[in-house]
């Protein structure tokens, strides 16, 4: 980046850099201590000992659209092309648990991912797939006791036992409150249905990941790449201490706790971030919560290329700024990665476009050379240098927010949303002052751009979509439906588990709407204070 | 006459949260010298219109990225012609993909500041076409 004032170069987050890096800035060094060897404590390398020489990191699209069928067959197309898990985008109206015939879902059904009412459209989303051969991931904070529900029956409708799954629900219900917003119900409830979701896998689908503590919707909601660490280690720190007060052991949970970050423009800061989270956390691990299987220290990590770097102005431009990022995702030794399509600032991308974005991870993976050692800047001045002090800037946040009372009470008192507002904001002024670039935007503009194809979504999606919900309603058991509905009340009053009340809901095909309406009637909805 | 200042509202409809770019406009205009108010998210067009009628503003800016705005703008031109507030100023941003900036320019949104806008480019076209109205 250029000189910001008088001699000063900074990253992308205002972070200061020297002109160089020497032995000197590692005095404090302790290479056992700090980095260890790949595999080992404090995992500052990497949380497997051969890394990709063992297995290369998962190349994972986020993907959905339209009705379920329309998403099954993108799905099937990504398999073909080499891609070595699922990642399900769901829409808006699925995200907050309303149907698609509410009236507050005009316009929004499968625009922005994939429509899900019922278990029905879940078993056409996955049909033809196994799912006890493949890795999922699905994004669903809010209503994820019920997507989960939904994926887990159909499984079993599939034949598939439960030990044999493998994947991720987000289920950061936290970072909702901080960035992302698909919200509903206030926070303390909310993290009642996290923590029953993790005590329920636990005991019953011990291979899947129960949270992607998520760092990516912080970070582009504007923050500094030091305070989505922050944010997003502390947002972990807070669901390990409700799962304790719920009752659960730390080394029974703690292995299936995952990461998600945002991997943005500044190659260097990106790469120290994650080499922070995974020594940041193995920390906290060991010295905050006692943990000691190995397993619960790791900080595994989903990486995706920053949204938000993509500029809707010369579009093309977008791909290299995704490889770039992608190489520092897997320099840094992400456990698997979305790469970002050329067009995703301009609508969802089209076909063309995600199989350019696979195959910039694949050129990555079978050209570059990369892959074949473990953490090849490990050692580098200025790379540990900046490991360093992003720590440290992390572990101040911590304090500030333990001071608080945790997250949740940081998060009533807006502090991590002013934060990141502010440095939105003081972004977006660098921008217009220039001290910041954007090529294409704010430099090297052109005048003849090529407009690029853009997805257009099926108009009549909603339609069909509230066409099988009446044929839904009409087709079911409604006596049955009614009776699990209240019953998951009944639960929600009371303190069980609600997930196996959520799984007959689901298994009595209630909608997403039905059940999420049920829990709303009990815990009431969040509303946000608006600050800006 | 106009000594009063430029009142606006910023105002997110549809179920996006992507409330980043509408934050950053609203207070690149208060700092401008404007009265903001910012409506929260997830706002239907009913609350949108009625906030603006009860705010008495001058100008609406609707931020939108979830793809919905060719369902949601319109029906906020139609109340807003009901209100017989034709005279407000309408401003858009958000991921608004080309073919349909020249429907809602016809329409009635007379600005609309894709991804990569500068904020003093919107400042500047709200200050010029509010006092031309």
């Amino acid at each position: 980046m250029k000189p910001t004032s008088e001699n000063q170069f900074t990253t992308i987050s205002g972070h200061p850099i020297k002109e160089l890096y020497t032995r000197e800035d590692l005095s404090g060094l302790d290479s056992e201590r700090d980095l260890g060897r790949p595999g080992e404590f404090p995992f500052t390398r990497g949380v497997y000992q051969d890394m990709y020489r063992g297995r290369l990191w998962t190349m994972r699209q986020f993907a959905g659209f339209g009705t379920a069928e329309d998403t099954n067959q993108r799905f099937k197309y990504l398999l073909k092309e080499g891609q070595t898990g699922l990642s399900v985008a769901f829409d808006y109206p699925t995200l907050f648990g309303y149907d698609s015939d509410n009236p507050l879902s005009q316009g929004e059904v499968g625009r922005c991912g994939v429509a899900i009412d019922s278990l029905a459209d879940m078993e056409a989303l996955f049909d033809g797939i196994r799912l006890d051969q493949v890795t999922t991931s699905m994004t669903t904070n809010a209503p994820a006791s019920m997507i989960w529900g939904m994926y887990l029956v159909t499984a079993e409708k599939q034949g598939a036992a439960w030990k044999d799954l493998s994947g991720t629900i987000q289920n950061d219900i936290l970072k909702e409150y901080i960035a992302q917003k698909t919200y509903i119900y206030p926070p303390r409830q909310a993290m009642r249905i996290v923590t029953d979701i993790i005590s329920f896998a636990t005991r019953h689908v011990p291979r899947w990941n129960t949270i992607s503590v998520s760092g990516y919707h912080i970070r582009e909601a504007g923050s500094t790449a030091v305070q989505e660490l922050a944010f997003t280690l502390r947002d972990g720190i807070e669901y390990v201490e409700y799962c304790l007060r719920a009752g659960l052991q730390v080394d029974d949970f703690a292995p299936r706790l995952s990461f998600f970050f945002d991997i943005h423009n500044d190659f260097f800061e990106e790469i120290a971030k994650l080499r922070a989270a995974r020594r940041i956390w193995a920390r906290v691990m060991r010295d905050r919560f006692r943990a000691i299987n190995p397993r619960s220290l790791l900080c595994r990590i989903h990486s995706q290329t920053a949204g938000v770097s993509l500029t809707a102005r010369q579009p093309y431009n977008n791909v290299v700024r995704v490889a770039l990022q992608a190489l520092a995702a897997v320099l840094a030794g992400t456990q698997s990665l979305h790469t970002n399509s050329l067009d995703e600032t301009l609508g969802l991308p089209t076909q063309d476009a995600v199989r350019l974005a696979l195959r910039t991870q694949q050129i990555i993976a079978h050209e570059s050379g990369v892959p074949n050692t473990v953490d090849p800047l490990g050692g580098s001045y200025f790379v540990e240098t900046l490991t360093n002090e992003m720590e440290n800037a992390c572990v101040d946040y911590f304090n500030r927010i333990d001071a608080m009372g945790g997250m949740i009470e940081a998060i009533e008192l807006g502090f991590p949303q002013r934060e990141i507002q502010e440095a939105s904001y003081q972004f977006s002024r660098a921008l217009e002052r220039k001290e910041k670039s954007i090529v294409g935007v704010n430099e090297f503009e052109a005048e003849d751009e090529k407009p690029v194809e853009i997805l257009k979504i099926d108009e009549r999606v909603a339609e069909r979509q509230c066409a099988k919900l009446e044929h839904l309603r009409s087709t079911r058991d409604g006596a049955r439906v009614r009776d699990h509905l209240s019953a998951l009340k009944r639960a929600a009053q009371d303190s069980a588990n609600l997930m196996p009340f959520v799984l007959e809901c689901v298994r009595s095909y209630a909608t997403l709407g039905e059940m999420c309406d049920t829990l709303r009637s009990v815990f009431g909805e969040y509303q946000e204070p608006a600050i800006y | 006459m106009n000594e009063r200042k430029i009142r606006i509202l910023v105002a997110k409809p549809g179920l996006d949260g992507h409330d980043r770019g509408a934050k950053v406009v609203a207070r690149a205009l208060r700092d401008a010298g404007m009265e903001v108010i910012y409506t929260g998210l997830r706002q239907t067009p009913e609350q949108i219109v009625n906030a603006a009628l009860q705010e008495d503003v001058d100008a609406i800016g609707l931020s939108i990225l979830s793809g919905a705005h060719m369902h949601l703008f319109p029906r906020i031109i139609g109340l807003l012609q009901e209100k017989k507030m034709d005279d407000v100023l309408l401003f858009a941003g958000g991921i608004i993909p080309d073919r349909d900036t020249s429907k809602l320019k016809e329409l009635g949104i007379s600005g609309i500041f894709p991804p990569g806008s500068s904020l003093q480019e919107i400042v500047e076209f709200v200050k010029t076409h509010v006092r031309a109205a």
